[in-house]
This record gives C-alpha cells, structure tokens and sequence, in this order.
C-alpha cells in the first residue's frame, strides 16, 4: 500500500496548518498523471486519520488530466497518463499539467465565535 | 445547496468517503480554508536544502532506485572497490529492517550509514539529511543512496540527490518501464542489469530499452553484466557497462549542479 505514505504526508500538512481545530472534510488534487492512485488513497484515509483532528472528514478527490499537444501534427488531447501518445503514432508530445498532488482546502468546524 | 463540500453535486457523489453522520452535517455548515498546498511541500523544502548543502561542498549525490533485489548492493559493492582510492565515497543504505547491505559496504572499507525505514516503503529528504550530517562527506566525492527496494514510492520522494539512478535487472522483464513508467520517467541514468542470464531467459533486452528510451528519451542507458562475480573473472571482463558507469558519474561530479529538481525533471 504505497499512498500510505502520500496519506499521511496530507494529514501531517494539514495538521500542521490547523492544529487541534477538527478538520470535517479535505479535498485533495490528484492528477491523472502523478503516480499517485485515488483509490489507494481513500483507501488509507480512514486509518490514517484515525485519532487525529480529521478523523471522520469527508474526503474528496479532484483528478484533473493534463492537456497534450503532438509536436509533428499539431493535435491536441487529453494526457491521463505519464506515457502519452498522439494518434498519429507519435511520441513527441508536449504535455501541460495531470501532475499536480495538491491539498486544495480542508472544512473546520466553525468556531465558538463563528457559530454564535 | 452546498458549494463547500459538494455534499449534494451528484458528479461528487461517488468521490466522498468515509462521510460519518456528524461529518456530512458539519462539513456543511464549516468554515473552508483554502491551502492550495502540495502534499509533499516539507519534504521538498528539505530536499532543496540538502541539495544546497551538498553543492556548497561540491558533493554528488547519487539516488539509486529499483525493484527488490535489482542490484543496487551488488553494484556499489564493486564500484565502491574499484572506485574508493581515487575519489572520497560514502554511502547511506536504506533499508526497512536489516543491516545485511550496510555491513556488506562496511566491508569495502567505505563510510556508511544505515537508515531503517520499518514500514516506510521509501526514504525521505529529511532521512538522508540525518544521515549526511552522521556522514560528514568530504569535499568533491560522491555519496550513493541505496534507496528502499521499489518502484513506487521513491519516485515521489525527492531527497536532494544530484542524480537519480534506476536499475532494473533482466529478470524482471522487459515491461517494467511500462508497468512504473514514474520512476522511468525520472531517471537520469537506467541500468540494465544482469545482462549475463540473458541466454537463460526469453527476455527482448532491445525492445527493453526502447521502452526506457520512449518514456524518458532524454536518460542515459547502460548494461551490465557479471557484478555478482568476484573481479577478474575470466569471460566476463572487460565489463564496458561499467566503464560507462563509472565515466558517467565522474562527468557528474565535476559539476554537481544545485540546479532544483523542479528545473530538472519537470516537476510541480
Ligand atoms: N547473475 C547476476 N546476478 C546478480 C548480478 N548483480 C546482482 N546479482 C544477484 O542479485 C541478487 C540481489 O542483489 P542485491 O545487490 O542484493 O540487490 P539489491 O537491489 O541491493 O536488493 P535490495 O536491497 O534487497 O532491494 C544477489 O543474489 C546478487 O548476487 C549480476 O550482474 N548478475
Ligand atoms: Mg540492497
Ligand atoms: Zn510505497
Ligand atoms: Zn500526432
């Protein structure tokens, strides 16, 4: 189970920014093209924030693919994987984006002052 | 209506998990603070710092990545014999449980630390930069990295290393470029090992290669064969792999560069 490892690196960051303030729901960016696989992270999610501030939190997962562009023919396609290849039978492509690996915003519990 | 979590955005719907109860109802109604933050920005900062560190002594640091039992001792065991009057070496073996591959350096007479990572299935920046400081490498050397025996996860994790360094030995089969084209994709050098059994099996060493060469043509390729053998074996030397291997880092370490790994490979 490698994302155990990407798992608990969110759950550190985001302990890291709001400290003991119970985190309700994360939502994460993981791109098509980062290595890292969604499922395996929901999968660890529960066990890894188990005793922590976001124990319980909604998880939810933005997989956004990269955009590619064939430098012999000029198409243009969606990249949703580290090999891309242009229909043309061209490997040559330039490719923008699908890596990210990103924790976009997290819910808090409001606050005694917010709630009120 | 829930623009905060997107509790009710039916294209969502199956992307929610573990959505206890209380969650649900107070992922609703709470407060959003937006990180946009990568999941692996402390171990990024750390890996620029020991790069940093590393180039103010004009030390090469070597990532060496593969699968389990690929031939990263194997190969440091004869580089650091053939190698270690000429330049400064020293080596940081990471491991999840044992000694076993520190103490077979050990025997070379080359400084090593061993890391154990237990259940972690990689080493991280922060790991390597405790066992630099333990290591103390002398100007203008190289230190080797024996990273954890995978494919997955060290490929995530930049450690401030100067150059990364993929094995992948014949026995495992032409395929691994494509079935972990990330580590492939990241390497600055591919070494196909264990070239010696290649009559044994049915393996394509050429169609092998081209796969590394279409999923990251701008690596150096090289083979190598017989490092399991004492030195000096006859019918297996000269091992030109080797020279190459040996030309190739010494080109590096004349100019370690600090350039950051984002610049190198691309990375965000
Ligand atoms: N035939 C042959 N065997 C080799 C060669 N290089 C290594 N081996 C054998 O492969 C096995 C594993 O080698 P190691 O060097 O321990 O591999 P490793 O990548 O360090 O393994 P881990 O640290 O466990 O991931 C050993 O039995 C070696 O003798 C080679 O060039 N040819
Ligand atoms: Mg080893
Ligand atoms: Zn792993
Ligand atoms: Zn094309």
């Amino acid at each position: 189970m490698h994302e155990l490892a990407i798992t608990q690196s969110v759950v550190d960051a985001v302990v890291e920014r709001t400290g003991p303030a119970r985190v309700t729901a994360v939502r994460l960016v993981i791109g098509r093209r980062s290595g890292v696989v969604p499922e395996s992270v929901r999968f660890c999610f529960d066990l890894v924030t188990a005793g922590t501030p976001l124990a319980g939190a909604a998880l939810m997962i933005d997989e956004p693919a990269g955009r590619a562009r064939c430098r012999r023919c000029a198409a243009e396609f969606v990249a949703d994987d580290v090999l891309v290849l242009c229909g043309c039978g061209c490997a040559d492509v330039a490719v923008d984006g699908g890596d990210d690996l990103r924790i976009a915003s997290v819910s808090l519990v409001p606050t005694a002052a917010e709630a009120s | 209506m829930c623009e905060t979590c997107g509790c009710d955005d039916p294209a969502a719907a199956p992307r929610l998990t573990s959505f206890s109860a209380d969650g649900e109802a107070a992922g609703c109604s709470g407060r959003e603070l937006l990180l946009e933050q990568r999941v692996l920005a402390k171990n990024d900062e750390q890996a620029e710092q020991t790069r940093q560190w590393l180039a103010a002594r004009s030390v090469l640091a070597v990532n060496l990545m593969s699968s389990p039992g690929s031939g990263k001792t194997t190969l440091l065991e004869r580089t650091v014999r053939d190698l270690a009057g000429r330049w400064p070496l020293a080596v940081v073996e990471g491991d999840q449980e044992s000694v076993r591959d520190a103490e077979r350096i050990r025997a070379g007479g080359v400084p090593v630390v061993q890391v154990n990572t237990g259940r972690g299935c990689h080493l991280d920046a922060d790991m390597v930069d405790r066992a630099l400081r333990v290591l103390d490498p002398p100007a203008d050397g190289v230190v080797f990295v024996e990273n954890v025996g995978n494919l997955v996860c060290p490929a995530l994790f930049d450690l401030g290393e100067g150059v990364r360094v993929v094995l992948t030995s014949v026995t495992e089969g032409e395929d691994k470029p494509l079935k972990y084209p990330h580590m492939f994709a990241q390497a600055d050098l591919v070494l196909l090992t264990k070239c010696d059994l290649v009559p044994f099996l049915a393996v394509d060493v050429d169609r092998c290669i081209g796969l590394i060469r279409r999923i990251n043509p701008a690596a150096d390729v090289f083979t190598l064969a017989g490092l399991h053998l004492p030195a000096g074996v006859p019918g297996t030397e000269p091992e030109p792999g080797l020279a190459a291997w040996y030309a190739w880092l010494d080109a590096r370490r004349r100019r370690p560069d600090a350039r950051p790994r984002a610049a190198v490979a691309g990375r965000v």
